[in-house]
């Protein structure tokens, strides 16, 4: 059992053209959006190209969290599959990457009259709510906190894989890496904790309405990026078992794994709704103008779109037995999944800066597309430089005999 | 409520039990139950039972809790003792959300337990006939229903697969409500092979 992974022709070509729909995306936009003298034309290239790389770097990053997870539940049934997840998170460094940059230029790069559009609070002037804030919301804590922030990711991300990979050479069932992996879990959980579950949302994505805050917002944040995350997992999954890889995997993980996207699009609907009801229900002016132009104003439309896209779809059509175990309604509702989550993302970052100034057409989708090829290539890449098949892991015959 | 003959083997490992009970399906004999002192993974499927509609009773139930819940705090918060709470509309759906919740947890919930004891039959003080006391510690327990003419031609096909005791039993194959001392004909049954 040594099974290893080429990039098909067709990947690769699909993977490119998507990449360069990105570039000329990012190209066109630059021109015409950024050269605009339309302020929230100039704001809408900078807060798309936030919105896509704060949650393609999310998402993956969800993809070391269920391998963290994994580990400490000492769970089997990942063992089948876990070079896929191990390849999304040791690639979380390309996109971390792309999002310091990203951040490091909407948040020093970009001012209008001496202002920034989308992180007011690097300039709080006499804002008192801002100034009550500034010992978190400042520049300086945005560099460190990011730099850091992603620096861990990164590096967990890439330890992850090389435990897993130092296990193939090791003796035979030598567990010294299965215990390894499971202090290095431990930390990961804390630092994930300290970060995606809390810190790291408040920092990137709350303050871009830096007035507004809530409690619920890091968990929030972070069931959109899981569920994403095990959608994209799912992904990978059926697409090399269609190319004749990994025999291991059977319906059985399928299932465990449309479960997890199953659950987490309620939990997300859970955090969704606790955030919003709890606001809704108190009527405190400062809190509700948040949901006002989310629901009420122009970007009402796709509001209710990512409630039945994240909801109603994965709770009706992913609920019965037979349908978690077809090859093809689990990776129709995983593209769905994750497009509802990039639509989530959406809805948290445009309302603020560019108020009823809202698109969705050729620059967010191309960027968007951009994002998923890299996505697709440099995962891919990751994946062809070692077996498919964890064939010295201590847990892959209970793996293989797993029944969901 | 019927008085049947049965034949019962007992099995020492469930090593030896999943050749029995593979034997005993394609035998022709007509298996009545198997009794194991914890589940045993992979028995359902050898025994070649189906998948359960439980989860389909779960759901009904949890639709008609979701119905109650959010058609009963309508016609209250509307027509019946309409209240202003804050100043928000009579018919505020958000706020009716976490109890629409609870009584879909609940509806199902309940629903699923008394639907799994109903096709268990399993409730306190409804008996069935124990064929070994062992087969809750350390037995596995293969019954067969037979009849007068292939009782012989049991215990010996029984004897072959391995079984470390075999007997056979009179006894009542449903359940009853009461005691067993008074309505079981425990004693009644003749070892053939002890």
């Amino acid at each position: 059992m040594n099974e290893r992974f080429e990039i098909p022709a067709r990947l690769r070509n699909t993977s490119l053209a998507l990449i360069i729909i990105g570039i000329i995306a990012l190209v066109i936009g630059g021109v015409t959006l950024l050269g605009s003298s339309d302020h929230f034309e100039q704001t809408r290239f900078w807060i798309v190209l936030l919105h896509n790389s704060v949650f393609f770097l999310l998402m993956s990053v969800a993809c070391i969290f269920i391998q963290a997870a994994a580990s400490l539940a000492q769970g089997a049934w990942i063992v089948a599959y876990k070079r896929v997840p191990e390849a999304i998170g040791a690639n979380v460094w390309v996109f971390g990457l792309i999002t310091i940059i990203i951040l490091f230029a909407v948040a020093f790069g970009f001012k209008i009259d001496g202002h920034n559009p989308i992180y007011h609070w690097m300039t709080p002037g006499n804002d008192e709510i801002l100034k009550g804030k500034s010992s978190f919301l400042n520049p300086g804590m945005f560099v460190g906190f990011t730099v850091v922030t992603i620096a861990l990711w990164a590096f967990v991300g890439r330890k992850f894989r090389a435990i897993s990979i130092a296990q193939e050479s090791a003796p035979k069932n030598s567990t010294k890496n299965y215990w390894l992996m499971f202090k290095w879990s431990a930390a990961f959980l804390f630092i994930y904790a300290l970060t995606q579950m809390s810190t790291t949302p408040w920092m990137w994505i709350m303050s871009i309405d830096a007035h507004w805050y809530s409690t619920m917002f890091s968990w929030y944040t972070f069931g959109s990026a899981f569920v994403s995350g095990m959608s994209l997992i799912l992904l990978w999954v059926v697409y090399l078992k269609n190319q004749g890889h990994m025999e291991i995997v059977s319906k059985e993980h399928v299932h465990d794994l449309g479960k997890f996207m199953f659950a987490f699009s309620i939990f997300w609907t859970y955090t969704w709704f606790a955030q919003y009801m709890l606001i809704w229900y108190s009527n405190i002016p400062e809190e509700t103008t948040y949901f006002v132009i989310r629901q009420h104003g122009p970007y009402s439309m796709i509001w209710y779109a990512t409630f039945i896209i994240n909801f109603c779809m994965p709770i009706l059509i992913l609920m019965s037995r037979p349908s978690k175990r077809n090859y093809f309604t689990v990776s129709f509702m995983a593209m769905t999944i994750i497009f509802g989550h990039w639509l989530d993302f959406y809805i948290m970052t445009m309302p603020g800066p560019l108020k009823e100034h809202w698109h969705l057409s050729w620059y967010e989708l191309g960027i968007f597309a951009g994002f998923a090829g890299v996505m697709m290539l440099s995962v891919a890449r990751m994946l062809t430089k070692s077996s498919l098949v964890p064939s010295n892991h201590p847990l892959l015959k209970e793996a293989i005999l797993h029944q969901s | 409520m019927a008085i049947k003959k049965f034949a019962v083997a007992c099995y020492n490992d469930e090593e030896v039990l999943f050749p029995a009970v593979k034997k005993v399906r394609h035998s022709g004999f007509k298996l009545h139950d198997v009794y194991t002192p914890f589940p045993v993974h992979g028995l359902d499927h050898a025994l070649g039972l189906k998948e359960t509609d439980l989860h389909v009773a779960g759901f009904i139930y949890g639709i008609t809790g979701t119905a109650t819940a959010v058609g009963f705090m309508s016609w209250i918060f509307t027509s019946d003792w309409p209240i202003n709470f804050g100043g928000k509309p009579h018919w505020s759906l958000p706020a009716f959300i976490p109890i629409t919740f609870e009584l879909t947890v609940l509806f199902a919930a309940v629903g699923m337990v008394l639907t799994f004891c109903y096709l268990n039959q399993i409730m306190p003080g409804v008996k069935k006939h124990v064929f070994h006391p062992r087969q809750s510690d350390d037995l596995f327990v293969v019954a067969l229903e037979i009849s007068d003419a292939n009782e012989q031609e049991a215990i010996n096909f029984l004897k072959t697969t391995g079984a470390v005791e075999t007997s056979v039993q009179i006894a009542e194959s449903e359940w009853w409500y009461g005691r067993f001392d008074k309505e079981e004909p425990y004693e009644k049954y003749t070892t053939v092979n002890g």
